[in-house]
């Protein structure tokens, strides 16, 4: 089974049905898996801080969700996870393309990844980090946690994770 | 007419319907006019009034109404192309527009002057978009409510602010009380 189906199935497994993204070349296999599945209700959005409202409208209404996103939205979405998701304490997977990492192509990228995990770490948000494959076997505990203690957790998945980006 | 008394003059309509108040004296002036457990307070994170109501719409039945206004508006223009690409019926934006940011001094929004949002919602895809002054907003969102049809409201009203204390309300208690109206 491929990794995106596997990914998704454990969503759906949570119960996870309200899903917001902002599209991802990484994630793109993702993306069209959750637009697939009938058990999830799947919102595109133009900003990620905008998903995150989503998110936390839809959990107040009754439906587990979650974000797809790039680490460079952590950037936009701190005053969001701080003031909404956080304040309020609502649990949030951020399943997370780790642009910037080993095998990227393109270095703007990683003046973000630099500073991706000490951003997660100063807003106290747990954070996983993907790396090879097998790792993907942790997401289904990681969705049990994030809803068991309502927070924002954050999925690092970096490009050796994905097998590169296609063109090494 | 400005927001506040808006909000007095709606609240008979509002407190039977779940409500996302937008950040600020909005939310300062709903919840001393009249608080309820089906009214979500925000108390930060400026912008994302009508992002968390569609959220909200989309995930259950119940009619939402999100309170904003013109300069939050503007904070998450993005919203409206989603709101008009993800049609909830049970959904109402309600843009409370005096064309101003008032929360901060009254500084001019750029609604105030040459945007016109209604505009902006209407060339985003959104089908029932409807001006009307302050006057006519009860009437307006009474009507938005009966029909059933997911509506875009922009009501225009002065600029303006009454003194009034900050919502002191943990944040966990609004976001409870809040989910246990959602669900009754």
């Amino acid at each position: 089974m491929s990794i995106d189906k596997r990914i998704v199935d454990d969503l759906v497994a949570n119960d996870v049905s309200f899903v917001t993204t902002v599209p991802c070349k990484q994630l793109a296999g993702v993306i069209e898996e959750v637009d697939a599945r009938p058990e999830i209700f799947h919102i595109p959005s133009n900003k990620e801080d905008e998903g995150m409202g989503l998110c936390a409208g839809a959990w107040m209404g009754g439906k587990r969700p979650a974000i797809i996103m790039q680490n460079t939205a952590i950037g936009v979405t701190i005053n969001t996870l701080a003031t909404l998701i956080q304040y309020y304490r609502m649990p949030l997977p951020m399943i997370i393309s780790y642009r910037g990492e080993l095998r990227e192509p393109v270095a703007c990228q990683v003046e973000m990844a630099v500073h991706t995990k000490a951003l997660l770490n100063q807003m106290n948000i747990p954070t996983y980090h993907f790396h090879k494959e097998s790792d993907a076997a942790e997401l289904d505990a990681i969705l049990k946690y994030t809803f068991m203690c309502n927070k924002p957790v954050a999925i690092l998945t970096d490009a050796s994770f994905w097998g590169g980006y296609g063109d090494q | 007419m400005i927001r506040s008394e808006i909000l007095r003059e709606i609240a008979p309509i509002l407190r039977d319907q779940l409500i996302v108040c937008n950040i600020g004296l909005p939310s300062q002036e709903l919840h001393i006019i009249d608080d309820q457990p089906s009214n979500f307070y925000m108390l930060g994170t400026m912008g994302l009034s009508s992002s968390i109501g569609l959220g909200l719409a989309l995930a259950q039945d119940k009619t939402v109404i999100s309170i904003d206004g013109d300069g939050s508006v503007l904070t998450n223009l993005g919203t409206l192309p989603t709101i008009a690409n993800n049609v909830a019926n049970n959904f109402i934006l309600l843009i409370i527009d005096n064309g101003s940011y008032g929360s901060t001094g009254d500084q001019p929004t750029y609604a105030g002057k040459l945007t016109k949002l209604e505009a902006v919602a209407t060339a985003c895809g959104c089908e029932n978009v409807v001006t009307c002054q302050d006057v006519d907003t009860g009437k307006v969102l009474q009507a938005a409510i009966d029909s059933k049809q997911m509506t875009i409201i922009v009501s225009k009203c002065d600029s303006g602010n009454i003194k009034l204390p900050v919502i002191t309300k943990d944040p966990v208690v609004i976001r409870d009380r809040f989910m246990t109206a959602v669900a009754s």
